[in-house]
């Protein structure tokens, strides 16, 4: 019983660091062009071409 | 030096510009792109959208649309500015879909991990502490991620009409709001998973049902071109200025370069040309004109330049007379009801007076009032069409899916639905049942040497002739020869130097009927005719769309006997010479006689006709108002894709009926456990995942419906 004190909270705060980083890479971007981002990794550096 | 200096003076100054590039396939195009803008001074930054098609490029305001577009070309690409993102708002809904999505998922999850502790045992007080987290879990996640339901909801009843969306508030609120009630007074049953649950698959429904659309509309936007948004305005002063298509007043003198699209109907004052004005009539041979003829907006001026006096702009025109027709046209189809709805028509009252009924069995009963809405509501979530939420938009999307990959781009589902229903198809000539654009008819009589020197005088060019060339002989495997001095002379052609020697690529002097280019290489000769030649499975197609039992007609805007030709060659009815008010009487009349009309085409003169059609499809190579009228757009050579499309349709509305029957037959089952009071909130969510993964499998089986060829 005592232990629910400290893991329901856990539980929840991991459950929102999810949801969080959800809407995190929804907001930079990162959902925008998705058959781009595997292009790119073929892509040579940019600084060495 | 230059390009750095710009970009770090200018950094707070850069305008950002959006241009279409089709022909982007790579990783390869992707770092050419981007690398290649960057060396153009002025401009700052370039990204590629390889999904969108896309680049944006953030510049200096002096560095113009058509440097860009210039530079572009330059690189090897083909490029269109688009406007400022014309497709942002339907972004945002699926945005605000997928955070609800994410929400409810979020709660979902947690408000089960408690539930099942509770199903599992817990009692006294650790009950009572897990009820009240998974409220204060679950009402701030309904109030989220319910409201595209309750908004929706709300403007139904408004309106005094009932669709999918008022089942599901009302169940969804009525279960949150008694499990509060069981919470507040220590009660046995809280139902907050139910509720969380059902929104959460709802909403994937949604979701799935946003993607679809944004896909195929993304993918539509990137064909659109822009046509005559403007014109170079000579004023009497010798004077000339860029006016924008709103602005054009009659009496103006635009100057029209080769190339360019007219942005208002006018008269020619000096210069002689042929306009292409496939967009009107859907004839794809350039009609010359003089001074004194009138030429009409959204015509394409293809040989030289004229100068051409405006007598009518903006609303006015011959064009936006053809969009007021499509406006009309369009308002018959917005009656439309989907298929879900239809379905919660019957739906929503039949469950409402079961719980009703329910309520007032157990009060005579003497279960008292607590018990028996208790039992009431355990009635309305168990029949919550949760599966029928997603019975539609599974499927739907799953068919879209694969036609996709086929090539036919589905504006909706309610689009689906419509196919399905097709009986008679109606079918434009040119552009629709041809490619609707010129192709060399032969290019076997050009020496190795010839076609070398032919691709890099072609390749040069923006002209329409010039292009199919070009591509037609890449096609054929040929590399560009190195023709250095190439010089492009509006309306005669091109000319440079091979080898030392002067070869040229022109108007013919003579070419009688019809489009030809003469391609010169020393004293050799060679005319080369060009064809709008029909697309390679047209016969295949219509046949197929015959053992579909739609029979095909033709209905073309064309005057010339290449209409009845096509009629003898494909053996169906063809009528000619039609106005775009003539094919709408032919729609009104079909439909008048209770058919289900598909309308094929891709001209501007098709518009009305494909925004009254039952359901419509444009090829991409069709004008801008014609694929934004269409329900579909089908991208490449072959024909066959509408055929598919009616099958693939047909085939999903069968899954999504098998689907309803489905989540019946679960109806029907639960129900009787509800009415009878043993549903518990465990069984309650057990029923409702099985049901939802029953028919979400169905669906998927739809992924092989293009495939197969029966």
């Amino acid at each position: 019983m005592n232990g629910l004190i400290f893991l329901i909270p856990v539980a929840l705060g991991m459950g929102g660091l999810g949801l969080a980083a959800f809407f995190w890479s929804m907001r930079s971007g990162q959902y925008e062009d998705l058959d781009g981002a595997a292009q790119r990794i073929l892509l040579d550096d940019e600084d060495a071409a | 030096m230059n390009a750095v200096a710009l970009s770090t003076t200018d950094a707070a100054a850069c305008i950002d510009s959006r241009f279409t590039v089709p022909g982007m396939r790579c990783a390869g195009c992707i770092g050419k792109i981007e690398r290649g803008l960057a060396e153009v001074p002025g401009v700052a930054a370039a990204r590629v959208n390889f999904s969108a098609k896309r680049v944006a490029v953030s510049h200096a305001p002096d560095l113009s649309d058509a440097q860009i577009v210039d530079a572009l070309n330059h690189l090897g690409f083909e490029a269109q500015p688009v406007a400022e993102n014309p497709l942002a708002r339907d972004d945002v809904e699926t945005k605000r879909l997928l955070r609800a999505l994410a929400v409810a998922g979020f709660a979902m999850m947690n408000i089960m991990l408690l539930s099942v502790a509770v199903w599992s045992g817990a009692d006294g007080i650790t009950k009572e502490l897990f009820h009240w987290l998974s409220a204060a879990i679950a009402l701030p996640a309904v109030a989220y991620a319910g409201r595209p339901f309750f908004a929706s909801a709300a403007m139904a009843l408004r309106y005094r009409r009932t669709n999918m969306d008022v089942p599901i508030s009302i169940g969804v609120l009525l279960a949150t709001g008694m499990s509060v009630y069981e919470v507040l007074t220590g009660g046995d049953h809280a139902y907050f998973d139910g509720a969380v649950m059902l929104l959460f698959f709802l909403l994937a429904g949604r979701v799935l049902d946003a993607v679809m659309r944004d896909k195929a509309r993304s993918g539509i936007a990137s064909l659109l071109s822009r046509m005559g948004r403007g014109a170079q305005v000579a004023y009497p002063g010798g004077e000339t200025k860029w006016v924008d298509a709103e602005d054009l007043a009659p009496g103006m003198e635009m100057q029209v370069a080769a190339g360019e699209a007219l942005a208002a109907d006018g008269e020619i004052v000096r210069g002689e040309s042929r306009f292409d004005r496939s967009m009107l009539t859907g004839e794809s041979v350039p009609e010359p004109a003089g001074p004194g003829d009138i030429v009409h907006a959204g015509t394409i001026n293809l040989y030289a330049p004229v100068t051409v006096r405006v007598t009518a702009a903006a609303e006015d025109t011959a064009i936006a007379d053809i969009a007021r027709l499509m406006d009309e046209a369009g308002q018959s189809r917005s009656k439309y009801v989907r298929v879900a709805d239809r379905a919660a028509r019957l739906y929503a009252p039949a469950v409402h007076s079961l719980a009703a009924l329910t309520f007032i069995g157990w009060m005579i009963a003497g279960a008292g009032v607590h018990q028996s809405l208790l039992i009431a509501i355990a009635v309305l979530i168990i029949t919550c069409p949760c599966a029928l939420g997603l019975a539609v938009p599974a499927a739907q999307v799953v068919a879209a899916g694969a036609l996709m990959k086929r090539g036919l781009l589905i504006k909706d589902g309610s689009a689906l639905e419509r196919l399905a229903e097709v009986d008679h198809a109606l079918l434009d000539k040119t552009g629709t049942l041809t490619l609707g654009e010129p192709r060399p008819s032969s290019i076997a009589a050009l020496g190795e040497e010839d076609r070398a020197i032919a691709l890099a005088l072609a390749q040069a060019s923006r002209h329409p002739l010039s292009k199919a060339l070009a591509s037609t002989l890449r096609q054929a495997g040929v590399s560009a020869a190195d023709v250095t001095d190439i010089v492009e002379t509006p309306g005669e052609g091109l000319r440079g130097r091979f080898a030392g020697r002067p070869v040229s690529l022109l108007r013919p002097d003579h070419a009688g009927e019809g489009l030809a280019v003469s391609l010169r290489n020393e004293e050799r000769e060679f005319i080369l005719f060009f064809t709008d030649p029909w697309r390679a499975d047209t016969a295949e197609a219509i046949d197929a769309l015959a053992s579909l039992g739609v029979p095909s007609a033709i209905a073309s805007g064309d005057t010339s006997d290449a209409v009845s030709k096509a009629a003898c060659e494909f053996g169906i009815p063809a009528t000619g010479g039609m106005s775009p008010a003539d094919k709408l009487a032919e729609l009104e009349r079909r439909r008048a006689e209770g058919q289900n009309v598909l309308m094929v085409g891709d001209g501007l003169n098709d518009g009305p006709a494909l925004a009254a059609a039952h359901v419509s499809i444009a090829p991409g190579g069709a004008s801008d108002v014609s694929q934004q009228a269409a329900d579909a757009v089908f991208v490449g050579e072959a024909l066959m894709p509408v055929a598919l499309s009616i099958r693939v349709a047909r085939r999903t509305m069968r899954t999504v009926r098998q689907n309803f029957v489905m989540a019946a037959g679960y109806n029907v089952l639960a129900v009787p456990i509800a009415i009878a009071g043993y549903v518990t909130p465990l069984i309650a969510a057990i029923a409702m995942s099985l049901s939802s993964l029953i028919v979400v499998g169905n669906s998927l089986l739809l992924a092989r419906s293009a495939k197969d060829p029966k």
